[in-house]
């Protein structure tokens, strides 16, 4: 059973429709990751996961029950644009708002002092958050979020406003909860860390899922026939062995190694390019192009026209 | 219920912790018991003894200046610029000089020559004694009596009674103005707290905790949660500076009222003698209070306001009130981003209440008039106008009382279900200038 059925949920404001009939389904102990460019609706449909905001229409389902006030405790939420009490003690705070998650005032605070020893933040206890750098105030955020430990972490651009070394360690974070069994949401602008993190991912567009799938899967369904090679050789036996099958989108020369870009036909396979040009030249190295998470994210949000198409291959 | 419970707790002990409140809440009464003590200080006359030496060259004031206890008077045949150079070395303190003109009046007829000034009450006090000497003295040479003329004035006090349907006869005061000072605190009672929820919660939205919170509580509970918290600080807060000014005030007028609440005392043992005894008694024997007459009867109406009345009331009445407007505050709050763009929000809020001031202004003058009557029922002026007109001892019979308070507490039911609703959504609304009628909109979202 999936930890979160998002079915067809619509959410109308007055004046802009947030979300389109959008269906997700999260796998439990997975990371998901929520795509989308600024405005697509991802921040919508987290405030409805959380009960922050209801569905104009259409259900979400927790485990298989549908959502009710008793499941925001087995919720973790950070937020994009996150905050914290600027007068009150770092300490106290955390504490409140595990509270507010449903811990007991003892447990919330033993584990408070569990994680900011994990962090090296003992000495914060009875500052108050105006005096933390934003860094820190983000490692108390993030504590604030898993304190309660949730089966679900909904985490919005965890690593914005972090420095290399924190966002590791937030990456970490991470990791070792999702080995522990907790099921992450993960809605991020950061290609590189989706590739790195997520199992299973959904882009958002303009209110509507335009892509659904695991990140194997998807790259493997962007996969446009091009592939590389590095050669030594003639270049003209090469192009001519190539002349009906393939297009060359790009030449490159280094010393005497060619690297070629090539765009095979359609219903040419790799191997079949590979038999063509073996006879003519030296292959050193030949490889298909499987466009990165960014290229899709790029080619599917900036596109238009593509956007129809891909939208009926996810079906 | 029990997440509300964390939130009121942590408004609470957020605020009872702040140095600020710590220092107003302490300070206030110690600034009106000081103001108090300042004021009897100012009003007992610390003037020294003085010592009067006068040259009468008119010869009407032989022995006609009616003793005032610290002056002492000596009449000299001395002439006027020997006098004048002597008497401070002689351990006078002052010198009046009247020429023989003063009948006809005219700057110049008098002369009072100090060095050190014996102070404004000690100039009035001379001037009308000397003024009430002339005046007999031109009367008597008229050949009228001034006794006639004394006896011909009368002073006409009333005892204002109030009678209801049932035709109960009841004392009434009509300390109007104790109404509007009470009410006008709880205008500033009102205005202060619901402020304090406005900013809690903008606070809360441009700090971004909201989210965080919201996904943990009902953005209802929080709201609800902060309201509380900060009406059960006002409650300490009443009660806190109640208690203090009582006991400060009390502890004031022990040491520096000492001598005008025993006379208090004397001037009503006196009146409940007479009213017992009827007039068969020689009024003359029965001191006379003429300085203080008024003050003491102001103070015998006071005694006359029912004060466990008033203060049930005002405790009932600010919760009310308070919970009215607050929650409306609260609404406010979430719309706006900052505090400069909620002017256009708060004005129209504050003019209902501003107007309930006013309204209890009418209160001192025209406490039945009808307009007072139906503010003290609605509920955007009803705390103040109703506080008003129950704290100004005119009697206001207890189903009015009851009839507001209901309307009153069903109305803040009602605005804080629209009010949740908008806050809901003000809460997550960022970047927008929001119009009222865009707050109209979001009552309506689902």
């Amino acid at each position: 059973m999936n930890i979160i059925s998002v079915n067809n949920v619509s959410k109308r404001y007055s004046n802009h429709v947030a979300l389109n009939n959008v269906s997700i389904e999260v796998k439990p102990q997975s990371v998901f990751g929520l795509l989308g460019p600024n405005g697509a609706g991802k921040t919508s449909l987290i405030r409805i996961i959380n009960q922050i905001t209801g569905p104009d229409s259409g259900e979400v389902r927790f485990n298989g029950e549908l959502l009710t006030a008793s499941h925001v405790n087995k919720i973790g939420y950070l937020p994009e644009e996150r905050g914290l009490y600027r007068k009150m003690p770092v300490g106290e705070q955390v504490v409140y708002l595990g509270q507010l998650k449903g811990l007991s005032g003892s447990e919330a605070k033993r584990r408070t002092k569990i994680w900011f020893e994990k962090f090296e933040m003992q000495t914060w206890w009875k500052k108050k958050v105006e005096e933390l750098s934003k860094g820190m105030q983000q490692k108390v955020q993030f504590i604030v979020t898993v304190l309660h430990e949730p089966e679900l972490l909904i985490l919005d651009e965890p690593f914005s406003g972090f420095d290399p070394v924190n966002a590791q360690l937030i990456r970490n974070e991470i990791l070792a909860l999702s080995k522990a069994g907790s099921t992450i949401i993960l809605s991020t602008h950061n290609m590189g860390s989706v590739e790195e993190l997520c199992d299973h991912i959904a882009l958002l567009n303009r209110s509507e899922k335009v892509l659904d799938g695991s990140v194997k899967d998807i790259r493997k369904q962007f996969r446009s026939n091009r592939f590389k090679i590095s050669f030594s050789g003639q270049v003209m036996g090469f192009t001519n062995a190539l002349w009906t099958s393939a297009e060359i989108v790009k030449r490159e020369q280094e010393e005497d190694i060619y690297h070629f870009e090539l765009k095979a036909a359609p219903g040419v396979t790799g191997s079949q390019l590979l038999k063509l040009v073996l006879p003519v030249c030296e292959v050193h190295a030949f490889n298909e192009i499987i466009p990165s998470m960014n290229e899709i994210f790029i080619s599917q949000v900036s596109n238009g026209a593509e956007l129809e198409n891909t939208s009926n291959l996810t079906e | 219920m029990n997440k509300i419970r964390l939130i009121v707790w942590r408004e609470l002990k957020s605020r009872l912790t702040n140095k600020t409140f710590i220092i107003m809440t302490v300070l206030a009464p110690l600034l009106i018991a000081g103001f108090f003590a300042v004021m009897i200080q100012l009003m007992q006359s610390d003037e020294k003894e003085q010592k009067l030496l006068v040259l009468d060259e008119s010869g009407l004031f032989k022995d006609t200046f009616s003793g005032k206890d610290d002056v002492s008077i000596t009449y000299s045949k001395q002439d006027l610029t020997k006098a004048q150079s002597e008497f401070v070395g002689k351990g006078y303190t002052c010198l009046l000089w009247i020429s023989p003109t003063i009948l006809e009046g005219g700057a110049g007829a008098v002369k009072l020559v100090y060095q050190k000034s014996p102070g404004a009450g000690f100039q009035t006090w001379l001037k009308t004694s000397m003024e009430k000497v002339l005046y007999e003295y031109k009367l008597r040479s008229n050949n009228i009596d001034p006794d006639v003329i004394h006896n011909s004035k009368t002073s006409v006090k009333f005892i204002i009674q109030k009678v209801d349907d049932a035709g109960n006869v009841q004392d009434t005061g009509d300390l109007g103005f104790v109404g509007f000072l009470i009410g006008a605190l709880m205008f500033v009672f009102v205005m202060m707290y619901g402020m304090m929820v406005f900013r809690s919660v903008m606070e809360e939205k441009t700090s971004r905790i909201v989210e965080v919170i919201v996904s943990s509580v009902k953005p209802f509970e929080l709201m609800m949660g902060k309201i509380i918290g900060v009406a059960l600080l006002g409650i300490i807060q009443f009660l806190i500076m109640g208690i203090i000014t009582t006991v400060l005030i009390s502890l004031v007028s022990l040491f520096l009222l000492k001598d005008a609440n025993a006379k208090y005392q004397l001037f009503k043992d006196q009146q409940e003698y007479v009213k017992k005894h009827g007039t068969n008694i020689d009024l003359n024997q029965l001191e006379k209070f003429e300085e203080q007459r008024e003050v003491f009867d102001m103070l015998k109406k006071f005694e006359k306001i029912d004060f466990v009345q008033v203060v049930v009331c005002f405790v009932l009445f600010f919760i009310g009130g308070y919970l009215f407007y607050s929650s409306i505050m609260a609404a406010i709050g979430s719309a706006v981003d900052s505090e400069a763009d909620s002017q256009q929000f708060i004005t129209p809020v504050m003019l209902p209440l501003t107007l309930g001031y006013m309204i209890a202004l009418k209160t001192v003058m025209d406490p039945d008039s009808s307009t007072v009557f139906w503010a003290s029922l609605i509920p955007f002026t009803s705390p103040i106008v109703m506080m008003a007109r129950v704290s100004s001892g005119t009697g206001v019979p207890v189903w009015q009382i009851i009839v507001s308070l209901v309307t009153l507490y069903g109305t803040f039911i009602g605005t804080t279900l629209l009010a949740a609703r908008i806050y809901r959504t003000g809460i997550l609304m960022y970047g927008k200038k929001v119009s009222w009628k865009e707050l109209g909109k979001w009552i309506f979202y689902k």
